[in-house]
């Protein structure tokens, strides 16, 4: 079970207290009625599924049910960071070379 | 008295109680301690189990939980039999009863054993390979042939009646292993503080030090040393030591998973005991101390009953004081086995020879062999073993060819080497790595705050073991924060040592012969299989696994796999770090379903929810459904009415006078704010900022591709006050959507979201007497048509209680429904319902309240929509803001396929035939002459039989619905072909106006 650290508790819980929630920074349109077939597809249905480093949106559904954004290695299921949702992709990230 | 192979004075046993026990029916006598293994060696009994696909005679390989042959059946009742239990495992109480397996009639006789004369056509892939046509004869005759005849064990065929406990534990270091290296560094760490734990699947500490004779630490034999050291770790407060306890899995982030047998080797474990106990520890540091695993030779009928381990036998004899034999044999490719074979002469048995693959060794333990007169042969190797049920012979012959020897015996001990226990290094996704000179994989690269020590780490000789553990455990409780050890280090007087040997096949079961050589005893697979799968094709040492499933048996090759892979890397031509190890997966032996589910099962699987009112309608006999977690009324029988009786009588009921409906499990959630207006408009189809308070409105919620996701009434108590309600099964989930944009998309809307579900219980009063029913109840709220008309809430009192009372209706007629809070649901309910009895209201359940809403045309979202389903495609356009500009889904909704023609239409369906009710989810197609597969146009989606029709009714989504009123359609069922007209979707007061009556 991994542990997750909630940026909002300030603390690692145990996944069972987290749900995913699909990749992080898709952000829907102010004026999403105005949008083109191609990009409504973008924002809808199109997802980067990478292997290696992901951004995902996480809710800390059993504890104080923050949605947030985590950094985690598909390849190694290791978190390498979280960050609270609304801020931006961290530009850099902790013990991850390039 | 306990056994004609017990040698008075060996082993550590000799005080013991006697315990009586049976095997096949057969009683025999052992004493506590033993394991069922010993006890029955002790008997002279070698002969446990049949193999599984050749159905061989097989007998004891180990004494550990590495067995892969003396599987067997232990029956404590009839409800507690387990399969495929390790007799090398199970500790012995008085009155154990066990069964061998996978033999019939006998295991002396068994019809099975034909696959071994067969053996020609039963090799690797044969299944693959046989079955394959015809492709019809697999479901009806291979399948159910092969699935009876394979199998180990028959599993228990009642309910558990034994309960598993469950924990989860933190600790800064825990150690896996409790041999000298696990113990050197369990005292390393408790000795600076750190909370630590150690874990051995042994029912006591010391591993090898069970059997290695030659061991000396801090003055004392090794097992007495380890002895004391685990009583003096016991007796520390920061140290938990687990016996009996396997660590079968290894996670992420040093999560560790073991099992502890708490009361399997007792006689009368009691209620109060859990047969297992599952825990869940999280560490900051592991460390592995999982020892070594000695392999077997690979030759011809290796696999003959008296044929075993050279370190099993010495443990037989050392820790239980068995011997394995009267006249023994001995095969080894390495040191180890003369130790056994000097400690069997020493305690009396006869050596008939050492034969020694090696061509001329030397060292301590060969020149005390000699020195005791044992016969040694170097140079040589055993091609073949005699006899059937046990051994009777072994045949020599000079490992390059020559004249062969047989050698009467009654037993032999192997030795090709030791292979370190990478299993939980491996788990944790650290990557091993192959050191040529010592033949073996040990620990190479980290993927954990983990480290392996003594015989695992490949680390030989027992004082290089203690101080790499002991430098270990300190370093792990610093590394978790402890301080420096403040201890001594053990010190080791003497120890034995021994490394090297031999992997694959040996002399006299080549590349080419066609003897059974065997290298997975479980699974019978032979040197010649893993040879023939790689000539087949198979170069990935996983497809040679699964080809051969060599390693794939419960032991999952805990002896097997090293000779498997050098066999195929021989095969190959490659050397064996090219061919690479198979993965290493938990759990590491066989984990019970029972310790897994520990107790989340009956009650305890899923919770249930039941309503405030709930005590009431059970009260009254209700039929109770499960809707998710809830348990919903049904329907209420009266008088042995059955179902359908009931729901007729309750929907009549309802529509002529009144029915009380507990509608508590609706979905409640709070949306409040100076926002809540705007933030309604966004989440749902339908305009809100103009709906005025104290009104209500149909809302649909729909997500961003433009489906339906819910719906529900939704009242405005106040300008910054919503009460939403939601579909029973969609209130978590609509939460969620609503928390998700909330939080993530318009975080600059200034709202609370409060799930009300359970604060409030309802009561839904239908039906024409419904307002007199309520009126005399309420207070401070105006019950006229004028005040209060359909789709309003208003806020008062009700019995003296607050409620927010809606005015709206699920059935088409004049209703309400009464929020109260839930504490006082079951009281408001009774007065309503003492109400209701003068006006002759019924009770209904869920079936009448789905029969009443069909007979209006109002859908159930899940039921009637699929997740494909927009509100056009349901009929609800008019619930679509068409002035909004943005609300979620509303892009979704302009997708070309969702404006397209031909879509799926909800409508009502009337059967030709009023008689017949339509099965819910039946196709429907337009001409019922096409051939097979005919071209579906849609499906039933609900159906009942309408009391208050007088006919069944239906509602179907079919394509192009909308444009087919009046049109015949097809309903082909397995009984003939149904007649449907197509109609609108509301059979019942199609006017509306019942809603004021």
């Amino acid at each position: 079970m991994l542990l997750i650290r909630c940026p909002y508790c300030e603390e690692e819980r145990p996944e069972l207290e987290f749900r995913n929630a699909g990749e992080a920074h898709i952000a829907r349109s102010a004026n999403i009625a105005g949008e083109s077939d191609d990009d409504f597809e973008k924002f809808f249905f199109i997802r980067s599924n990478p292997k290696g480093v992901i951004h995902e949106r996480w809710r800390h559904m059993h504890g104080c049910a923050r949605f947030f954004n985590a950094v985690r290695d598909t390849v190694t299921d290791k978190f390498i960071m979280t960050y609270k949702a609304g801020e931006p992709k961290p530009a850099k990230l902790p013990g991850v070379a390039k | 008295m306990s056994g004609a192979f017990r040698i008075p004075g060996a082993g550590r046993l000799k005080q013991a109680k006697t315990a009586r026990f049976s095997f096949d029916g057969q009683a025999y006598a052992g004493v506590e301690g033993d394991t069922l293994a010993s006890a029955l060696l002790a008997n002279g009994v070698h002969l446990v189990g049949r193999s599984f696909k050749y159905h061989r005679p097989r007998g004891f390989l180990s004494a550990g939980a590495e067995e892969p042959n003396a599987l067997v059946q232990i029956a404590r009742d009839d409800a507690r039999k387990t399969p495929n239990v390790r007799a090398t495992v199970q500790e012995l109480y008085d009155g154990l009863a066990a069964q061998s397996q996978n033999r019939w009639p006998s295991l002396a006789f068994d019809v099975g054993a034909v696959n071994d004369i067969a053996s020609p056509f039963f090799s690797a892939g044969f299944y693959y390979k046989t079955f394959m046509w015809p492709k019809a004869a697999w479901k009806s005759l291979y399948e159910p042939k092969i699935r009876a005849a394979a199998g180990l064990g028959v599993s228990p065929d009642r309910p558990d009646p034994d309960h598993y406990a469950a924990r989860f534990a933190h600790c800064d270091v825990l150690v896996l292993g409790g041999g000298a290296a696990g113990i050197a560094a369990a005292l390393a760490a408790a000795e600076t503080g750190a909370s630590v734990m150690l874990a051995d699947e042994q029912a006591e500490f010391g591993g090898s030090l069970r059997f290695e004779t030659g061991a000396r630490i801090d003055g004392q034999d090794g097992f007495g040393w380890a002895q004391g050291a685990i009583a003096k770790l016991k007796a520390m407060d920061n140290v938990r030591v687990l016996s009996r306890t396997t660590a079968f899995g290894y996670y992420a982030q040093n999560f560790v998973g073991l099992v502890e047998r708490v009361s399997d080797h007792l006689q009368n474990p009691g209620r109060e005991l859990a047969r297992e106990r599952l825990w869940q520890v999280r560490a900051k540091r592991v460390v592995l101390a999982t020892g070594a695993i000695e392999r077997h030779m690979v030759f011809a009928d290796n696999d003959r009953p008296g044929i075993m381990l050279a370190s099993a036998a010495r443990t037989y004899l050392n820790h239980y004081g068995v011997a394995v034999g009267k006249n023994v044999g001995v095969y080894t490719a390495n040191d180890s086995a003369y130790a056994a074979a000097i400690d069997l002469k020493k305690a009396g048995v006869n050596i008939a020879a050492i034969v020694d693959l090696r061509d001329n060794p030397t060292g301590p333990v060969i020149d005390e062999a000699r020195a005791l007169g044992i016969e040694i042969n170097f140079g040589r190797a055993v091609v073949r073993a005699g006899g059937k049920f046990r051994v009777t012979s072994m045949t020599v012959q000079p490992k390059n060819g020559g004249g062969e020897r047989t050698i009467p015996v009654d037993a032999v001990l192997m030795s090709a080497g030791w292979t370190p226990s990478v299993h939980l290094f491996s788990q944790s996704r650290g990557k091993v790595a192959f050191n040529d000179e010592t033949k073996r994989f040990v620990p190479g690269t980290y993927a954990q705050d983990c480290v392996s020590v003594g015989a695992c780490n490949g680390t030989d000789g027992l004082a290089a073991t203690v101080d790499e553990a002991y430098a270990a455990g300190a370093k792990a409780a610093k590394d978790a924060g402890a301080k420096a050890a403040k201890g001594t280090k053990p010190k080791v007087d003497a120890g034995e040592s021994w490394s090297r040997g031999m992997l694959g096949a040996a002399p006299g079961a080549g590349p080419d012969t066609t003897v059974k050589a065997f290298v997975d005893f479980q699974n019978d697979v032979t040197a010649k299989d893993i040879r023939q799968a790689v000539h087949e094709g198979m170069h990935s040492i996983e497809h040679v696994k699964r080809f051969t499933t060599n390693g794939m048996a419960t032991d999952q090759g805990k002896t097997s796999n090293m000779h498997g892979l050098a066999i195929a890397a021989e095969t190959l031509g490659k050397p064996i770090p090219q061919v690479g190890l198979t993965t290493f997966r938990a759990p590491y032996t066989p984990v019970t379903f029972g310790s897994i589910v520990g107790h989340a099962r009956g009650p305890l699987f899923d919770p249930t929810r039941r309503t405030a009112i709930h005590p009431w309608a059970e009260a009254q006999g209700a039929v109770f459904e499960d809707v998710g977690q809830w348990k919903r009324a049904w329907y209420f029988p009266k008088g042995g009415e059955d179902m359908h009786a009931a729901v007729d009588r309750e929907c009549v009921g309802v529509r002529k006078t009144a029915g009380l409906f507990d509608a508590s499990t609706l979905g409640k959630i709070e949306v409040v704010g100076p926002d809540a207006a705007k933030f309604m408009e966004l989440l749902y189809t339908n305009p809100w900022e103009k709906l005025e308070p104290g009104r209500c409105r149909y809302g649909i919620m729909l997500r961003e591709d433009g489906f339906i996701y819910d719906d529900g009434v939704v009242g405005r108590l106040a300008p910054d006050r919503f009460h939403v309600t939601t579909t029973t099964g969609g209130a978590p989930r609509v939460m969620n959507h609503m928390e998700d944009y909330l939080q993530t998309e318009f975080p600059h809307l200034n709202v609370w979201l409060s799930s009300i579900t359970e604060q409030w219980a309802v009561i839904a009063v239908q039906g024409p007497k419904s307002r007199n029913i309520i009126a005399p109840l309420v207070e401070g709220i105006d019950m006229s048509d004028e005040a209060l008309p359909h789709m309003s809430v208003r806020e008062g009192k009700i019995c003296g209680v607050p409620t927010r009372l809606f005015r709206m209706s699920f059935t088409g007629e004049r209703g309400f429904e009464v929020n109260v809070p839930a504490d006082y649901g079951q009281a408001v309910w009774e007065a309503l319902w003492a109400e209701g009895q003068k006006h002759g209201a019924v009770a209904y359940g869920t079936e009448t309240m789905h029969v009443l809403r069909a007979e209006k045309g109002y859908i159930i979202v899940g039921q009637d929509t699929d997740g494909t389903v927009t509100p056009n495609d349901a009929g609800l356009d008019w619930a679509v803001g068409k002035k909004k500009t943005d609300f979620v889904g509303i892009r979704g909704l302009a997708r070309p396929d969702l404006v397209a023609k031909g879509r799926k239409q909800l409508v009502g369906l009337k059967t030709k035939d009023t008689k017949v009710v339509l099965e819910e989810g039946a196709q429907i197609v337009a001409d019922p002459k096409q051939s097979i597969p005919m071209k579906m146009i849609g499906h039933v989606t609900s159906s009942y039989w309408s009391e208050n029709c007088g006919r069944s009714i239906a509602l179907a989504l079919v394509a192009g619905g909308r444009d087919r009123m009046g049109e015949t359609l097809y309903v082909p069922m397995p009984n003939g072909v149904i007649e449907v007209e197509v109609t609108g979707m509301v059979f019942f007061d199609e006017k509306g106006e019942r809603l004021n009556g």
